[in-house]
């Protein structure tokens, strides 16, 4: 039952040393609170599974607190490359990390195999791709009724999903609009989920019936944290900081530069600050015709 | 006429291809401005999908990434990252998949993933994303980049996306019964793949570039059709179409910059 605790409660009662973790939002809802929560509190040996890594994971890379990365596009959306995780992978720089990398599809598909309570996907996929052949976790499977070859996935079962969204209600009920990416499922995935949220509202009453909501008894705890997802956004709350993106390119590009923001944006920095970075941003969240 | 870029008429010859029934799943980069373009000028109705879920999605400034709120805006709906792929990719629903790529070989088959060893790469590219199922679970695929010899090179280093194998009838060998790579628009050039080889072969030229600019910037030894024409040069609408969406976005994300800096000013 989803308990109402400050983030640095919520990460250290649900996060530890060893684990299999998700920080998932697939370019939209990016729980970066949470995300630089954990970095402060400095586990180790996670095992960091996301489809699209992008710079929370580059940051938990570089600080090293990442044994294995499982991912499907680790790259700065619509700028380039992660520079700390590829330092990591080509250079061993802080440390080895370990990557098992699949498709989108395969990675969606392993997310809802792990939602559904099954242990392996089946898709039609990797046809004719190497990843199946650098990926032992990537297997063929027969369909027993037509004969196709098909593609198998391990269920992904993260011990901790954590995830950002809109708002919750008093009770705990968690909602998610606008891309909804892969949100849901890694919920339900994971045996632990932590969730932060921009606001708390009274109830979710006269709202449309098929809104994607996770009922209280799905999550752990839920933190209050308003522009937490900065610089990815909240639909209807703020827009995404684009600048941020491409400045991310070169911070992270250099081993100095790198650490002496993260001391002065992660380490030195409270939760609370998140509030502040979206500030500007809110006019953009609507519609731009109406802007 | 106007003058106008060999990237621009990239794009354009690129927009030229869809059609207004297609339903296009869009790469970010070159596609999304091409198939932008496509929308705007020939191909009103032309359903743009992008993989984080957004299906007929009509933005009016260019998205630097595949999931901004831009695009859930203006989409006919917005379906889950699983659904996106197991449905509308999967379920057979995409005409046209739309890929650009870091690196390509003459069979339309493409890297995205390493520079080098796969193990031990001398470069970590960010990887296939969706692209190895949008190769061989849309109808056909076409692709858009850049000329350079480092990027159409005779050998890919890693295989992310399958083309057309090592041409001919590879991928129905391997029971894939989608087309494959059947265009290939360069800011030099248009490719089509040889009915039989399938390697790619250039059957126009655009205005102003030559055979020996084409293969002066390819690394393999470049194929021609007998049949070789001009690419058109843009029209005034298609230029002025690509211009402004060009113009809109700068500003949007010029405006979006301000404001991001504003507020962390003020708080």
């Amino acid at each position: 039952m989803a308990k109402f605790l400050p983030l640095a409660h919520a990460v250290a009662e649900n996060l530890r040393d060893g684990d299999k973790v998700a920080f998932e939002g697939f370019t939209h809802l990016i729980p970066t609170a949470a995300a630089h929560e954990a970095i402060r509190q400095g586990f180790r040996n996670l095992t960091l599974i996301r489809m699209t890594p992008d710079l929370i994971y580059d940051q938990m890379v570089g600080m090293g607190m990442a044994k294995k990365l499982v991912f499907s596009y680790a790259g700065n959306p619509g700028v380039g490359l992660l520079r700390r995780v590829r330092d990591a992978v080509e250079n061993g720089f802080p440390n080895a990390l370990e990557i098992e990398e699949h498709s989108h599809a395969a990675m969606a598909n392993a997310y809802e195999a792990g939602a559904a309570g099954l242990p392996c996907a089946v898709f039609r996929g990797y046809r004719g791709a190497e990843l199946a052949k650098v990926n032992p976790n990537i297997k063929p499977i027969t369909c027993p009724f037509t004969g196709e070859q098909l593609a198998a996935v391990p269920a992904v079962r993260p011990d901790v999903t954590f995830i950002h969204a809109q708002k919750a209600n008093r009770r705990g009920d968690v909602l998610v609009e606008g891309i909804i990416g892969i949100q849901k499922e890694a919920v339900l995935a994971a045996k632990r989920a932590v969730v932060t949220v921009e606001e708390v509202v009274e109830d979710f009453d006269g709202l449309h019936p098929n809104l994607t909501i996770l009922p209280r008894w799905t999550i752990s705890a839920i933190s209050i944290v308003p522009g937490g997802s900065h610089p990815s956004y909240a639909h209807g709350c703020y827009a995404r900081d684009n600048a941020a993106y491409l400045e991310w390119d070169e911070i992270g590009a250099d081993r100095d530069r790198f650490r002496a923001w993260m001391e002065e944006n992660v380490m030195r920095a409270k939760p609370e600050d998140f509030a502040a970075r979206v500030e500007g941003l809110r006019a953009g969240a609507s519609l731009r015709s109406v802007a | 006429m106007t003058g106008f870029t060999p990237n621009e008429m990239m794009t354009i010859a690129a927009s030229r291809a869809l059609k207004n029934d297609d339903v296009c799943f869009v790469g970010i980069g070159a596609p999304s401005a091409a198939c932008n373009v496509a929308r705007l000028t020939h191909a009103p109705d032309i359903t743009l999908i992008y993989e984080s879920g957004t299906i007929g999605t009509a933005p009016d400034v260019l998205p630097l990434s595949i999931g901004d709120g831009e695009l859930c805006d203006t989409a006919v709906t917005t379906v889950s990252v699983p659904e996106m792929f197991r449905y509308w990719l999967q379920g057979g629903r995409i005409s046209i998949g739309f890929l650009g790529a870091a690196q390509l070989d003459k069979f339309g088959n493409i890297n995205t993933t390493v520079i080098g060893d796969y193990a031990h790469p001398k470069t970590r590219l960010p990887g296939g994303g969706g692209a190895p199922e949008i190769a061989t679970s849309s109808r056909e695929i076409y692709i858009t980049m850049a000329q350079s010899k480092r990027g159409m090179v005779e050998k890919i280093d890693f295989y992310t996306s399958f083309g057309h194998g090592e041409g001919g009838d590879h991928r129905k060998r391997l029971g894939i019964d989608t087309a494959g790579p059947t265009l290939l628009v360069t800011d030099l050039a248009i490719w089509k793949p040889d009915p039989e080889t399938k390697e790619f072969t250039v059957v126009s030229l655009h205005p102003g570039a030559t055979r020996e600019m084409v293969q002066e910037t390819c690394g393999w030894a470049v194929k021609f059709s007998p049949a070789l024409e001009e690419t058109p040069a843009p029209s005034e609408l298609e230029l002025a179409t690509l211009r402004d969406l060009k113009a809109r976005t700068d500003a949007a994300h010029k405006r979006d910059a301000a404001a991001a800096k504003r507020g962390s000013k003020d708080g």
